[in-house]
């Protein structure tokens, strides 16, 4: 599958220099007279990298085999977090780099985003909010404002967040991934 | 590359009131400027039995049904069918009409777009180029234009000379000035690279502060213009305005030489087939009436929607454009 510089959008997964990239934006650049251009900025899948890259209008580039599909955590054996395809019960077992930042927040059977490269998961997203027991956090001290009336807490995944004083250990807690931040309580 | 969306339903217009009425406005004041100065309006087809050979433009197509129905082009621009009108005596004619182009959408690009159109018999190149500057002063309120060659704008912010460096020296030029993820141009490729300085490094600088009146083009950029070696080497008699970094015109003095035209065709389409792009066929309408006699004249063609865009302070040609492409 290739795609010419006419069908270049956000979004669309393309190879460049060897990586999978994803178009961040693409725009059209024509002299008075002559060749035409496309200006394109690319995130590079692998590493998060934004890159820039001139193509000649018409141009072809190769398309990259990157889908997403959401899937569910099973377990970690401490090198890969093992994934599994609901539907198909097909595994698939990420490493730390594709895990990034989702190894604070997914617990078993939660269901994340996985991105897959050529059948291998690139990149794995957590739901936006996940509900996580404290399993240590010190009493809050009443009257105390200098931190600004919260506290620490960690959480059953290891993450540690800021919550309101009155939270106490074996609560549990919605957080938005996105921002790795309290939201409320949360009932079981 | 569609633009971003407005945010609201598909169906609704993308442009404000307030820019439409200035669209309207700006036609009027337009139509005024040339009923003051004697140019007649007038209008030609926008189908066309044939097209452009420009490799660079690429036409839309359609076919006229019925017995013996034809391959039919819209115009990439009423040039071939004005010039016929020139050629019949008309004397000063202008046009506003519609004008398409496949493939360019962007910011700037609309792939169906507003074009005025007009010719002069008897005006020089530098005729012409005053009466653009007057007209931009009045639609767009602003200082008078500057007048500068495209070898004095390409060595005054890219290092570079557009008619005689060579590819080697070019690309080495965009190299030097770290222009990122640089094309894949063929190495021996001089207009590409030069293209892509021009494109990258000089006309984002231009009509800054005021606009700016480009001349003196290279003779592979000569198109339908004339070829002139009075000042030296040989330089294309052709014209481009810019008001913020936006190419606004494009004039020419007009070839007249109808041998000439035809060998310039023949090299387009040598140039096309090399490419791989579609053949099309040369417009055997506009020769003969070359033949028969082109005055002596200039002409020249303003995007209307970038106009507008300029003259409203927006951001892309779907601020002023009702229904852009991406809503049609």
């Amino acid at each position: 599958m290739s795609y010419s510089t006419n069908q270049f959008k956000s979004g669309l997964k393309v190879m460049q220099d060897g990586d999978p990239c994803s178009i961040v934006e693409a725009e059209f650049v024509k002299p008075g007279k002559g060749q035409a251009f496309v200006r394109v900025k690319l995130r590079n899948l692998k590493n998060g990298r934004v890159l820039e890259k001139t193509f000649k209008s018409g141009e072809s580039i190769e398309g990259a085999d990157v889908v997403e599909t959401d899937m569910q955590y099973l377990y970690s054996d401490g090198e890969y977090w093992h994934f599994m395809e609901p539907n198909t019960y097909a595994q698939h077992q990420a490493d730390s780099t594709a895990m990034g930042d989702a190894v604070k927040w997914v617990k078993e059977e939660d269901t994340c985003a996985v991105t897959l490269y050529n059948g291998v998961p690139l990149q794995v997203s957590p739901p936006n909010f996940v509900t996580l027991k404290v399993t240590q956090s010190d009493p809050g001290v009443r009257g105390d404002t200098s931190s600004g009336g919260t506290k620490p807490a960690t959480l059953e995944t290891g993450a540690t967040v800021k919550v309101p004083l009155f939270i106490q250990e074996g609560e549990l807690l919605k957080i938005d991934t996105r921002t790795g931040s309290y939201v409320s309580r949360a009932k079981e | 590359m569609s633009q971003p969306s407005k945010g609201s339903p598909l169906w609704r217009p993308t442009a404000d009131w307030s820019r439409l009425r200035l669209r309207a406005r700006i036609l009027r004041q337009i139509r005024g400027f040339f009923e003051a100065r004697g140019v007649l309006e007038v209008e030609t087809p926008l189908l066309a039995g044939a097209t452009v050979t420009d490799p660079h433009l690429a036409s839309l197509e359609t076919r006229l049904g019925g017995p013996g129905g034809r391959r039919l082009f819209l115009q990439t621009s009423p040039e071939f069918a004005m010039k016929r009108l020139l050629a019949a005596g008309s004397g000063s004619i202008f046009q506003i009409c519609k004008a398409f182009r496949n493939g360019e959408v962007g910011r700037f690009h609309n792939p169906e777009f507003t074009m005025l159109e007009w010719y002069r018999p008897g005006f020089e190149l530098e005729q012409l180029m005053e009466e653009v500057d007057d007209l931009l002063q009045l639609v767009l309120g602003g200082p008078a234009a500057r007048r500068r060659t495209l070898a004095q704008v390409a060595e005054e912010y890219g290092g570079f000379d557009p008619h005689g460096a060579s590819a080697q020296c070019l690309r080495q030029r965009a190299v030097d000035l770290e222009l990122s993820g640089l094309p894949d141009l063929p190495e021996d490729d001089r207009a590409g690279w030069r293209d892509l300085l021009v494109s990258h490094v000089v006309e984002p600088r231009l009509g800054q502060g005021s606009p700016d009146l480009i001349f003196d083009y290279p003779v592979d950029q000569a198109a339908l213009a004339e070829v002139s070696s009075d000042s030296g080497a040989p330089v294309a008699r052709r014209f481009e305005a810019y008001v913020d970094g936006v190419e606004l015109a494009n004039g020419y003095q007009e070839l007249r030489d109808a041998a000439e035209l035809r060998r310039r065709f023949e090299s387009d389409l040598a140039e096309r087939q090399e490419r791989g792009l579609p053949s099309v066929p040369v417009d055997e309408n506009l020769l003969a009436a070359m033949e028969s006699g082109l005055p002596f004249c200039s002409g020249v063609s303003i995007g209307i929607d970038r106009l507008v865009l300029l003259a409203a302070g927006a951001e892309a040609l779907e601020d002023v454009i009702a229904i852009p492409v991406d809503r049609v």
